[in-house]
């Protein structure tokens, strides 16, 4: 539990210098019977990414409406900005922008329709929101698309005009709940760069997500969360070692001797060389070249190979690493619920 | 309070904006309630007895104006419930907005929606034969009562589209509300042809009061005290359901 105890530290240090974005500690809230939240800590330094990665109905996105005030809570403590979540909630709104995981926009507004409101919402008059709405148009794509009712948009381009919403009030703290959940490849990543642009201008994002890749790419630190809490938080890296890295599976050919290709595998892994049936697995040092690398020395070593994975650990990994069992599916309507 | 006003007209600007987009919404306020006249008058006109009026439109459409000013809240409630289900109440609820604009700006454009589908079924019945037989402040005193009696009753819509788990829950259980309480009351018949129970109920309905005060305004008929009942019951109405609907908005929203 190293790692955890790093983040306690932090916790304190960030809470007593007043520099923290975001800090939550003992987090409770319930639902009838159902814990959502069951004494969660969090914490974001300003100008960094925290990632909540967790299965479905794991409380995440109670726990992102509990910080942007739309939930009170049952217990414990929400500062954003410096702002109590609860007895500042007026106050706060004016510092954070929302982006759900179901695109809340208004389908039968044009994209640029949809920008004003929320600007004139915010306050500001109807020629400074079409300015502004101007601008986030151009930033996210949107120019061509702005006089067509959002309806007609694409699942990426929606989710970019649920961001730029998000953005209209140029937030300091930006939170994203399950920004990709649902888009294509291509779409993912456009958003990912986007995410990581608005990072670069400063903006403090806490970001959840069931992707381990994603909370990898874009947040400074992870807290893995599972039935309301939080079971670890680090640095993708710290999350990794306890995950163990990238995996290299090798299936010998039939007759192949196991011993010789772990002698033969040994140097590419800090870590004990496991055989089972045929099948030799480690954890590789380094991802680039590892596969040719592999195949190399097998091959100077006579051994035949009959398959050969490389594989990044998953989400899956993760929990059976900390948990020792495999994520769960949870029920949709638990998290919508929730 | 001011924040709230100019809020209030942003949410109720959107809307409008929104309705034309929306051509199934735009058919129930227009080929609908014209559809109803038409059917009344031509289907069962003839065969309703109407003492004390010039013909069945002169009796009808008073009746049939206040029934569709009645429905015209079901916009509100079909769209809260679909902002409500689609997190946009989530958007607006994580702005820096006024708490209740959301609902005011719903109910406020029912107001609008309501006055274009009273001027269809006026012309409508205008040609069918209706006509006005009072003065224009009368005439413009029964306009100002159909509007604010439609916009107290928007809020009893905004608290079912707020209480319903969707758009058809919302729907069937408005109809079931709804329809009752304007067919068992003077709109379409003359509440002395109904049954005891029946008559009994539509006498203390305040559909009934509400039509009598129009066909008193509009029509110069016996008014009673139909027309301080009928901006009692607005008030009541309103009084009831607003406070309901905003308890409900701040609750439903946050508990989800």
């Amino acid at each position: 539990m190293t790692v955890q105890e790093s983040a306690t530290t932090g916790l304190r240090a960030g809470a007593g210098s007043g520099e923290a974005a975001i800090s939550v500690s003992g987090l409770v809230k319930s639902f009838g019977e159902v814990r959502a939240l069951d004494g969660v800590d969090l914490e974001a330094p300003t100008g960094t990414v925290l990632g909540l990665l967790g299965p479905n109905g794991a409380g995440k996105t109670t726990a992102v409406r509990v910080m942007t005030t739309l939930l009170s809570p049952d217990a414990g403590e929400v500062r954003v900005a410096g702002l109590d979540a609860v007895r500042d909630a007026a106050a706060l709104r004016e510092r954070i922008g929302l982006a759900g995981q179901y695109a809340a926009v208004d389908e039968n507004l044009t994209g640029e329709e949809n920008l004003v409101m929320v600007g004139r919402l915010y306050g500001s008059s109807r020629g400074k929101s079409k300015q502004r709405a101007a601008e986030l148009l151009d930033r996210f794509q949107l120019v061509d698309a702005a006089k067509r009712p959002a309806k007609t948009y694409s699942g990426g381009m929606r989710r970019r005009l649920d961001l730029a919403a998000a953005l209209v009030a140029r937030p300091p703290i930006l939170f994203l709940d399950e920004p990709t959940t649902g888009l294509d490849p291509r779409s993912r990543l456009a958003l990912w760069e986007t995410i990581e642009g608005l990072v670069a201008d400063g903006t403090t994002v806490l970001l959840t997500t069931q992707y381990l890749d994603e909370a990898d790419r874009l947040a400074d630190r992870i807290a893995v969360i599972d039935h309301g809490k939080v079971i670890a938080d680090g640095t993708s890296d710290e999350l990794k070692s306890r995950v163990g890295g990238e995996r290299l599976e090798v299936q010998l050919d039939e007759g192949a001797s196991e011993a010789a290709a772990r002698e033969a595998l040994a140097d590419m892994s800090d870590e004990p060389v496991a055989c089972e049936d045929g099948m030799v697995k480690l954890t590789v040092r380094r991802h680039e070249g590892a596969i040719v690398e592999a195949v190399r020395r097998l091959d100077a070593a006579g051994i035949g190979v009959d398959d050969l994975v490389l594989r990044r650990p998953t989400l899956d990994d993760v929990f059976l690493a900390l948990t020792g069992r495999v994520a769960e599916e949870h029920d949709e309507s638990e998290e919508e619920a929730a | 309070m001011s924040r709230v006003l100019s809020d209030t007209l942003v949410v109720a600007e959107r809307n409008l904006i929104r309705l034309p987009r929306a051509p199934d919404l735009l058919l129930a306020f227009t080929v609908q309630p014209i559809m109803f006249v038409l059917l009344f008058v031509y289907v069962f006109g003839g065969a309703i007895a109407t003492p004390g009026f010039d013909n069945y439109a002169d009796f009808l459409i008073p009746g049939i104006i206040v029934q569709n000013i009645a429905f015209g809240g079901f916009v509100t409630a079909l769209g809260l419930n679909e902002d409500l289900k689609k997190g946009l109440i989530d958007r607006f609820r994580s702005l820096p907005m006024a708490r209740s604009a959301v609902l005011a700006g719903r109910t406020l454009a029912d107001v609008v929606t309501n006055f274009l589908s009273m001027m269809v079924l006026l012309t409508t019945g205008l040609i069918i034969g209706f006509s006005f037989d009072s003065t224009v402040g009368e005439i413009l005193l029964g306009v100002v009562l159909l509007l604010l009696f439609g916009y107290a009753f928007s809020w009893f819509f905004a608290l079912l589209g707020l209480l319903v788990s969707s758009p058809e829950a919302a729907n069937s259980v408005g109809f079931i509300v709804v329809f009752p309480l304007t067919f068992i009351s003077s709109a379409f018949v003359p509440v002395e042809s109904m049954p005891g129970a029946l008559q009994w109920f539509a006498e203390i309905n305040p559909f009934t009061i509400m039509v009598d005060a129009i066909r008193a305004l509009w029509l110069s008929a016996p008014a009673g005290n139909s027309i301080w009942g009928a901006f009692a019951w607005t008030a009541a109405i309103f009084a009831i359901f607003a406070p309901l609907a905003v308890h409900r908005y701040r609750t439903a929203a946050g508990g989800r």
